[in-house]
């Protein structure tokens, strides 16, 4: 526990963030075993309920557990925030390494595209690819993926530029040791620090991401839980139960906000000018 | 007298520049197309087609074509603002986006202007009060402004403020050119809920470029001096975090673009975004296409008079 907190730069409130986010997944995986109720059973007779014993955050409008779907919802948003970073990392990382280490034109010519992509606003582009590639969670967070990979690649290959001057790398050429070994065991490794961080913020943007595209039906499709998709149809009924909209909304709220929170720590933990203060 | 001047020639090279960057732009738009899985006719025949509309369909748009073929056609007609035809309506795309452009822009200006008068004065506070419970209070708020769904937030004040108190409409807006005081009263809720990630954004951007000033050395050599504090931020602290500022410009520009899109969708507002949600649904693809085409132009044009600005502001910069 103290060299958890250490860890994390004394941080109190990235220790909390880190437990909210291990509660979460805990949460998410046993889902089925947790929820009291199906999260697609629907009870007509008893739509748009108040909270009360029996539905501790009332129903929605098909009579569905709010509850058992916010539940059920925490596997697919934690899924698709992970994916999409994980793509991102996969196209980015590589690329910026590249970049940086190569050089000439190889870095000019994946520079202006790494500047390009970066021009597209963000959401755009993966609404984009979402309706290219077909409406659906995992083509949606591919495509938020390939929207981060630039951002990443850039950062990446501005930490390479750093990297690839120090003199442990002349000295492993000296050797003779390979490219790949170079870059694999002396670059990367130095270079990926601030990736994540990064990484880690991203999360939080590829949460909300995930959020505005099933809450705009590019995401996970009813009648499947999501807490983007709970909150487009609590919109639907925002006149006669506004207090549906607070569930979903109060989740990936504090969830991205867990992983900014961490991220921020992470940032501060790794900076070696802060550490020497 | 300016045909020699440094910041000319800096135009100049930045528009050499930017044409390999829209080249590779309009070739990323182009190429969303090439994502679809499967015959793209019979995608958009639709699934009851028969063999020969899907057939009369390849033929009509050239999809036999080789991809750069395809491509070098696309971008002549683009070239000559024709950005084809909606599959839907099969109204001209481009007289579509210029007819919601104007709604979308009210939207993302109007969010800048929130997001900068109220940010850059609780930036400028929170960096001159480093450490005290206001920078803490600014601090965290700002934090939870990057955290928050921007849709929520939109959801939230129209359920409070427009359907129970009813302040303000709930949804649709008025176009600009017919009633300017209308448009501006719809506008005011979807830029506030757009804002709130901006407001976040300038503040922690603003804070800690200022903070970085203000603990520098020639800011202790001005306090040597004997100039009072007030001065030294007003007259040394801001006009240095004038480059910072700008660059969070162009960074919200594209986000608020973005961030226009699923607000649009809140509030029923008919612009660029909801024509592309909308469009992706349907896989009416020359409209996608159209809309983003045209807002990454956008973002690139504005990043390109944000780089001149830069000029305007730290002289340096145009004698590199």
């Amino acid at each position: 526990m103290r060299r958890l907190r250490d860890w994390l730069g004394g941080n109190a409130a990235a220790v909390v963030s880190l437990f909210f986010l291990v509660g979460l997944f805990v949460l998410a995986l046993a889902a089925p075993l947790i929820a009291p109720y199906p999260p697609t059973g629907q009870n007509l007779g008893n739509t748009l309920a108040e909270p009360s014993w029996a539905h501790w955050m009332g129903t929605d409008d098909l009579g569905r557990d709010v509850f058992s779907r916010l539940i059920h919802g925490a596997p697919s948003t934690l899924f698709a925030s992970f994916l999409a970073v994980s793509v991102a990392t996969v196209i980015g990382v590589p690329v910026g390494l590249l970049a940086g280490f190569m050089g000439g034109w190889v870095d000019d010519v994946i520079s202006r595209v790494i500047d390009t992509l970066l021009s597209f606003p963000g959401i755009v582009l993966a609404i984009g690819v979402t309706g290219a590639l077909g409406i659906g969670l995992t083509n949606a967070m591919i495509a938020v993926g390939i929207v981060f990979s630039p951002g990443l690649a850039r950062l990446m290959r501005a930490q390479t530029l750093v990297v690839k001057q120090e003199l442990y790398v002349d000295a492993s050429r000296c050797f003779g040791a390979s490219l790949s070994r170079i870059l694999l065991k002396h670059v990367a490794p130095n270079a990926i620090q601030p990736v994540i961080v990064q990484v880690t913020l991203l999360l939080a943007v590829a949460l909300l991401a995930e959020a505005s595209l099933s809450f705009l039906g590019l995401g996970v499709q009813p009648p499947l839980p999501s807490w983007g998709g709970m909150l487009a149809r609590a919109y639907n009924y925002m006149e006669i139960a506004p207090e549906q909209m607070y569930a979903p909304g109060i989740a990936i709220l504090l969830t991205a906000l867990a992983f900014n929170t961490l991220g921020e720590a992470l940032r501060q933990a790794l900076d070696p000018t802060r550490r020497r203060r | 007298m300016l045909a020699n001047s440094p910041r000319l020639r800096l135009v100049g090279r930045r528009f050499v520049q930017i044409i390999p960057v829209i080249v590779l732009a309009t070739f990323v738009v182009f190429g969303l197309l090439k994502l679809v899985p499967g015959d793209l006719a019979a995608t958009l025949a639709g699934e009851y087609a028969t063999e020969a509309r899907v057939a009369q369909i390849r033929a009509e748009y050239g999809l036999d074509d080789p991809f750069l073929v395809q491509y070098g056609r696309w971008l002549l007609n683009a070239v000559q603002l024709d950005l084809s035809r909606s599959f839907q309506s099969n109204e001209p795309v481009l007289d579509q986006i210029l007819h919601r452009f104007p709604t979308t822009m009210l939207l993302v200006v109007g969010a800048l202007l929130i997001s900068l008068v109220v940010g850059i004065p609780l930036g400028i506070l929170a960096a001159t009060h480093a450490g005290s419970r206001l920078d803490t209070v600014v601090t965290s708020l700002s934090s939870f402004g990057v955290a928050l769904p921007n849709f929520w937030l939109a959801m939230i004040l129209v359920a409070t403020l427009s359907l129970s108190w009813g302040w303000f409409p709930a949804t649709g807006a008025v176009r600009f050119a017919s009633d300017p005081q209308g448009a501006i009263w719809h506008a005011v809720l979807p830029s506030i809920a757009l804002a709130a990630g901006g407001i976040a954004e300038v503040v922690r951007q603003l804070r800690s470029a200022l903070i970085e000033i203000l603990s520098s050395q020639y800011v202790r050599t001005l306090y040597a001096k004997g100039l009072s504090p007030a001065a030294i931020l007003w007259k040394h602290g801001l006009k240095n975090v004038a480059v910072t500022l700008l660059t969070v410009i162009g960074l919200l520009i594209s986000r608020l673009l973005g961030g226009a899109v699923v607000i649009e969708a809140v509030f029923a507002i008919p612009g660029m975004g909801s024509m592309v949600v909308r469009a992706a649904i349907v896989k009416d693809f020359p409209v996608v296409q159209g809309v983003v085409f045209t807002m990454v132009i956008l973002v690139i044009a504005i990043n390109m008079v944000i780089d001149l600005l830069y000029t305007v502001v730290d002289p340096r910069v145009a004698l590199k």
